[in-house]
């Protein structure tokens, strides 16, 4: 499963992609997010629990703030350079 | 003498009992509660298969929600709480559903949902609830591939609906056909967030635009905005919308436009009864037939 969180407005879109599959719940990328904007989740994926990592539900509505300081280094960011399984990827076109 | 006041945004509470349909002690039933920002679904299923539901608005308390939508849904059944072999709690108040097995996102089971009243077929889904807008792209089984939540607040929702429809006074069910008397469709109005959308739609009344005018430039503004969502997620045949706005003619048929996709396929529930706006209910009670089944095995 492939989670987008971010936004789509006038200045552009901008998206953190997380893919369920290749994630394995590690928690790295938890650790380095400067802004503490994600967090281990359990997801209920083919009738079973599977421990993922999730942009916690305080920043969802809020990526573009939380995320500002990042985004324009798109996939160099912490989250995504630490993530040995390339599990989290970004997207960022401004307008 | 003071004015009547008339609530436009006030959509029907209901719920309804599959015809032809009944139940035995000995079998497998389960429910579903999705208790959504704005309604409260519960639906009950009978050996997986669709049996009752029940429709009411959220109020303050999701608890008290979660109970009111599921004691809708038992009404006149003759099955009580205690005949629910498994029940699983989704949407936004679904940590609240203090009555549930489990709780399961509202994206895995709206997914579900729309395969349970679409069929295999189904490979897009855009959920429009009262406070946000889904896309989901499933498989043929109802397996969420892929998923995007739009970021912010109310901004072409459901709610943002509703404050249109008191604003214009006319009442919420009307809105999406009285969008579509217009001659040429204007332009979207610039802002999608609510409460400026409703500063901008009042100017426009007052420079003179007619109401159907005003809603249609309204609701273009949400379709192109949930087109956006889809189109990130990637397009792909079919295209079901679930959630409140499913029953919005006037979002529907302009979706269908800008996506180019030429016939969304008619919800079934127009033959058999099944409302979309139950979907991620219906899916829920899926989910807590699989669950039951699997505890049983051990």
């Amino acid at each position: 499963m492939i989670t987008h969180y971010g936004y789509c407005d006038g200045s552009g879109e901008y998206y953190i992609i997380i893919d369920s599959d290749k994630c394995n719940g590690c928690g790295k990328c938890v650790q380095v997010c400067p802004q503490k904007a994600l967090q281990l989740e359990t997801e209920f994926i083919d009738l079973e629990d599977k421990t993922i990592a999730a942009v916690a539900e305080a920043h969802r509505k809020k990526i573009k703030y939380t995320c500002s300081a990042c985004k324009p280094e798109t996939n160099k960011t912490p989250c995504i350079l630490v993530c040995e399984f390339k599990a989290i990827s970004s997207v960022w076109n401004p307008r | 003498m003071s004015q009547p006041t008339t609530e436009f945004w006030r959509w029907q509470e209901y719920h309804r009992i599959m015809p032809n349909k009944k139940w035995t002690k000995k079998d497998l039933i389960t429910a579903g509660v999705d208790v959504g920002s704005v309604g409260s679904k519960a639906a009950i299923m009978v050996n997986g298969e669709a049996y009752s539901w029940g429709i009411t608005r959220t109020g303050s308390n999701s608890p008290e929600s979660a109970k009111k939508a599921l004691d809708y849904a038992l009404q006149d059944t003759g099955l009580r709480v205690n005949d629910l072999k498994y029940i699983v709690g989704t949407g936004y108040g679904r940590v609240n559903v203090p009555m549930a097995n489990k709780a399961i996102t509202e994206i895995a089971c709206h997914a579900k949902g729309a395969n349970y009243i679409w069929g295999p077929s189904v490979r897009t889904v855009l959920d429009v609830g009262g406070q946000d807008i889904k896309a989901i792209r499933i498989d043929e089984t109802g397996r969420v591939v892929s998923f995007l939540m739009n970021d912010k607040c109310a901004a072409g929702t459901g709610r943002g609906m509703e404050v249109f429809a008191d604003l214009l006074k006319i009442p919420i069910e009307e809105i999406g056909e009285i969008s579509l008397r217009v001659d040429k469709e204007p332009e979207p109005v610039s802002c999608t967030c609510v409460a400026f959308a409703k500063t901008e739609a009042m100017g426009l009344l007052r420079k003179g635009w007619s109401k159907e005018k005003v809603l249609a430039a309204y609701t273009r503004a949400m379709a192109v905005r949930m087109a956006n969502l889809i189109n990130r997620v990637g397009l792909e045949k079919e295209v079901v919308i679930t959630g409140g706005q499913s029953k919005n003619i006037g979002i529907v048929t302009r979706i269908e436009v800008i996506l180019g996709v030429k016939t969304l396929p008619m919800p079934k529930w127009r033959e058999n009864g099944l409302d979309p706006m139950v979907a991620g209910a219906l899916g829920a009670a899926s989910f807590a037939k699989s669950l039951y089944e699997k505890a049983q095995r051990g």
